[in-house]
């Protein structure tokens, strides 16, 4: 592509596919100038119908079967048939190739938006940052969800639907505790070798695990009561613990709670990156067009377009606004990165102050670091900048049930930036977000039963309809299991327990 | 280089799967639902399917979560008037008033709402009901035939044609016919080479192997690609099919004494009955029959719409129809079923010829005869005669009240249950 004549590119607002693959080609032009490094991608073009089949398994292609995809299917074709809400225009797959998915209702504008944002922005994001790395493997995802499904099916044939749609049931419920938060994931290749290693020291274990001990305990180490706890550290992985401990499953019910858990851990990394990577994909849809428009390759009506749409997916209301739900994460990650462009290129006396290492830099080269090594919560810790806080006006309210009123916390003032700043990462802490519920102990002398124990983080209770929740996991752990709060006081409390 | 795929004309159905399962996992809930919704709503408009709610707890997906209290901070955008350290009070009702609130129209907010096809809603609504009594009569009377795939034959029309088979018999028949030709071809083809290498060109024999050569191919040529005797066709058979026939009369009073609310649930148990029995079974014939004074035998459209009113004579409708059957349905040929929808308010000494002609003669004649009673008061003459038919019919003869719209599905329900 070394012409230098400018040749304007398809207007109009009807696509077709010749006109997909010349803005393809243009922006992918303008990405690699940029140096963005993708996955190879692949772009379908699907119906509004398939759009919603593709939401409700989570847009992957391949997904087993389970009632609740045809609840989430149910709900979104009548949401969106009474117009409660619009679909997304673009659902992009961290696969490799990576594949971007195009509804046919779109306009052409909207279809090289949708390009730019999810075959370049969020691809190169997947394909960059250290979560994606660490913990998915964008080559095999596919194959393995292919895997999943038809094992699924497979124990469904053997075993009965409703046996297996319990089995997922229950897994599904503790999905979000299948997850390994705060270990680092090994290399991969070795990852395999000591789980494959790791399994047959299990098995041999469970010959002698004193689980299975049936023998009566001798009357003279009675005085040992005071046994170790087992597991010796809690286990944060609930269904990892299972999977591996729980004494009655059968082998195909191991193998559904870890495709469960595998599935669960593919998701974590978008869980914990949503304003990051939304921002990134924003950020460079936002830059690769409005390049294409300055190289003049786009009319101004295509430009115009495009930024209406991209002006309603980056607007924030304020917090009395009625539309007002949350936080917008497309607005922050936007604006967070077009504001790190900016310290680079423009830094202020204040932004040389705050960030003395950025300020003046290549942004290339800071945006590919910070793209590569954060995730929301660090990457608001260390990038959100006092001028962008000004902009948000953001300020912070603190709710403390021992009080009768509402306190305002830090606000987007001189003493505020640093502790308000802490307080927006503290948001997107997943570890703050969610309950932190983890394995304490089982009995391995009595009646075998689990306790889990949940570490309350604020004074926050666990919201009391965990019962439904404790029989799921009763249900997978096949003995009782007991469920207790530890304070940050140090008290632990019984807060229930199946029968 | 990019790649496009153009998806649209996949199966569209990826979620169906899930979709059915959701329905079969949470049916006990769905029936509710749908028997609730025929209360609330017409019949006639189920063409396009129904939205119908069912409550969200039930289906929900539980989640370790964290409950209100402690001590949350929240960071917000839009600051117009706060400084850091000032308090003010709780904003009233932001979670709890949220509770169930009813939407416009009518649904609760907390329910799980979600449209029904028109198809799912029907296998639904009328699961686990039939026609009582039904008997399979007269098997050779309208016998249906259904066409089944029985193997090939050598003989048939060209539509037919089954062009794997025929080309696998050419096939095998060209083989067959031209072996023993290559084989010699081959043979030839060496001898020639051997003598060209030893003679070369000119010689006689080299001239004659090459003769024999072409002579050979020409009738390599001569078998032909296909031949009339390599086709096969797909052969069918007629399966003879025995159909039940069944009728069904419905008898519907539209005297003075019916209001319009009477009229109207009247009508809507027959929608239900007319519905239920198009759909569960293919060949029935319906016989619409409405009376005041005078009985007269009406079609569909005029049974449901017409506003036509007067005194009461039930017995007449009752002698149509036993007219009706003799003419048209001789009983030996049919499962007869009778439904007959009345406020009860009859003359006196008409009820008792209905007496009569029912229990000595059409209830007889009948699988199963249905009364509905449609009147909230005590029950009137009508109703102590009919009672004295049921005596003596057990099992064939039902009677059932209907006070208000709400009873129509439940007593339906019960009439046409399955048994047994």
């Amino acid at each position: 592509m070394a012409r230098k004549k400018i040749q304007p590119l398809p207007g109009g607002s009807e696509w077709s596919f010749e006109s997909i693959e010349a803005y393809d080609q243009a922006i992918g032009r303008i990405a690699q100038n940029y140096g963005l490094d993708c996955y190879p991608h692949l772009i379908e073009i699907i119906s509004t119908e398939q759009m919603m089949d593709a939401y409700a398994s989570i847009g992957m292609p391949v997904y087993y079967h389970h009632w609740s995809f045809g609840k989430s299917f149910l709900a979104t074709e009548s949401r969106y048939k009474r117009g409660q809400m619009g679909l997304a225009y673009e659902i992009v797959i961290n696969s490799d190739p990576c594949i971007a998915y195009l509804m046919e209702e779109n306009t052409l504008p909207m279809q090289a938006l949708v390009i730019a944002h999810a075959a370049y922005g969020h691809n190169s994001f997947f394909k960059g940052n250290h979560l994606f790395k660490q913990w998915t493997s964008a080559n095999a995802i596919i194959d393995y969800l292919v895997f999943a499904r038809n094992f699924i099916a497979d124990c469904e044939e053997r075993h009965g639907q409703e046996a297996v749609e319990r089995l997922l049931d229950s897994c599904h419920a503790l999905m979000n505790l299948g997850v390994d938060r705060y270990k680092r994931a090994p290399k991969l290749s070795l990852l395999r070798e000591q789980a494959r290693q790791r399994e047959r020291e299990e098995y041999l274990q469970a010959h002698v695990n004193e689980l299975w001990r049936t023998l009566p305990p001798q009357p003279g180490k009675d005085g040992q009561a005071e046994e170790k706890r087992f597991p010796v550290e809690p286990e944060e992985n609930i269904l990892y613990f299972i999977e591996k401990n729980a004494p009655l499953l059968e082998p195909w019910q191991r193998e559904v709670i870890r495709i469960v858990r595998k599935i669960a851990q593919y998701f974590h990394p978008q869980r914990q990156t949503q304003v990051m990577n939304e921002g990134w994909a924003t950020f460079w849809h936002y830059t690769l067009l409005n390049t294409l428009y300055d190289e003049g390759r786009v009319s101004d009506g295509f430009i115009l377009e495009f930024l209406q749409s991209h002006t309603n997916v980056v607007y924030q209301p304020p917090y009395n606004s009625k539309w007002y739900s949350s936080i917008n994460p497309y607005a922050l990650g936007f604006n967070m990165w077009r504001d790190l462009r900016r310290i680079c290129e423009n830094p202020t006396d204040e932004d040389r102050q705050w960030f003395p290492e950025v300020a003046g830099s290549d942004w290339r080269t800071t945006f590919t670091f910070a793209m590569n090594n954060f995730k929301d919560e660090s990457f608001i810790a260390q990038y959100l900048s006092p001028r962008l806080m000004r902009e948000f006006r953001f300020f912070s309210v603190v709710d403390d049930d021992s009080s009768p009123k509402l306190r305002v916390g830090p606000i987007h003032d001189e003493q505020g930036y640093q502790t308000l700043r802490q307080s927006l990462s503290d948001q997107y802490n997943l570890g703050s977000r969610e309950p932190n519920i983890q394995v304490w102990n089982m009995d391995r002398r009595g009646d075998r039963a689990l306790t889990l124990r949940y570490f309350s983080y604020q004074r926050r209770p666990l919201h009391h309809d965990f019962t439904a929740v404790l029989g799921h996991v009763a249900h997978l752990w096949g003995f009782p299991v007991r469920l207790e709060e530890q304070t940050t006081a140090g008290e632990v409390n019984r807060l229930g327990e199946t029968g | 280089m990019i790649r496009i795929v153009d998806r649209r004309f996949d199966s569209k159905n990826k979620s169906s799967v899930n979709r059915s399962r959701f329905i079969r996992r949470f049916k006990n809930q769905i029936k509710k639902a749908v028997s609730d919704t025929i209360d609330k709503s017409g019949i006639r408009d189920l063409a396009e399917g129904k939205r119908i709610g069912i409550p969200g707890r039930d289906i929900a997906e539980p989640q370790f979560s964290t409950g209100q209290g402690g001590v949350r901070e929240q960071v917000l955008p839009g600051n117009d008037r706060f400084t850091s350290g000032e308090t003010f009070d709780r904003p009233q009702s932001q979670e709890g008033g949220r509770g169930s609130k009813a939407s416009p129209d009518g649904e609760g907010m907390d329910d799980f709402v979600f449209t029904l096809t028109r198809d799912e809603f029907m296998d639904i609504f009328f699961e686990e009901l039939a026609l009582p009594n039904l008997v399979k009569r007269h098997l050779a009377s309208i016998t249906e035939f259904k066409r089944v795939r029985a193997g090939y034959s050598q003989t048939g029309v060209p539509t037919n044609i089954n062009l794997i088979r025929t080309m696998r018999g050419a096939a095998g028949r060209r083989i067959a016919v031209g072996g023993p030709f290559q084989a010699r071809l081959r043979e030839l083809q060496e001898e020639l080479d051997r003598l060209l290498l030893a003679d070369g060109e000119g010689d006689a024999e080299v001239k004659r192997v090459r003769l024999e050569i072409q002579k050979l191919r020409a009738r390599m040529e001569n078998v032909p690609f296909i031949d009339s005797f390599d086709l096969r066709y797909n052969n069918h058979v007629r399966i003879a099919q025995p159909t039940t026939q069944a009728v069904m009369f419905c008898l519907m009073d539209i005297s003075g004494s019916m209001d319009e609310e009477k009229k109207n649930i009247a009508k809507r148990f027959f929608t239900l009955l007319y519905l239920f029995l198009t759909r569960t079974y293919e060949h029935i014939d319906v016989v619409f029959i409405r009376h005041h004074t005078v009985a007269e035998e009406v079609d569909e459209e005029n049974f449901f719409h017409s506003r036509e009113t007067g005194g009461t004579v039930v017995s007449s409708a009752l002698k149509l129809m036993r007219k009706v059957i003799e003419t048209r349905y001789a009983s030996g040929l049919w499962n007869i079923y009778g439904a007959q929808a009345s406020d009860g308010d009859n003359w006196l000494e008409d009820s008792v010829l209905c007496y009569d002609l029912l229990n000595e003669q059409i209830v007889g004649l009948t699988q199963f005869y249905a009364y509905i009673e449609i009147a909230e008061d005590n029950p009137q003459n009508l109703w102590e005669e009919y009672e004295k038919v049921q005596a003596s019919h057990p099992g064939v003869f039902a009677m059932r009240r209907i006070k208000a719209v709400t009873d129509i599905y439940p007593v339906f329900h019960e009439l046409f249950k399955k048994r047994g």
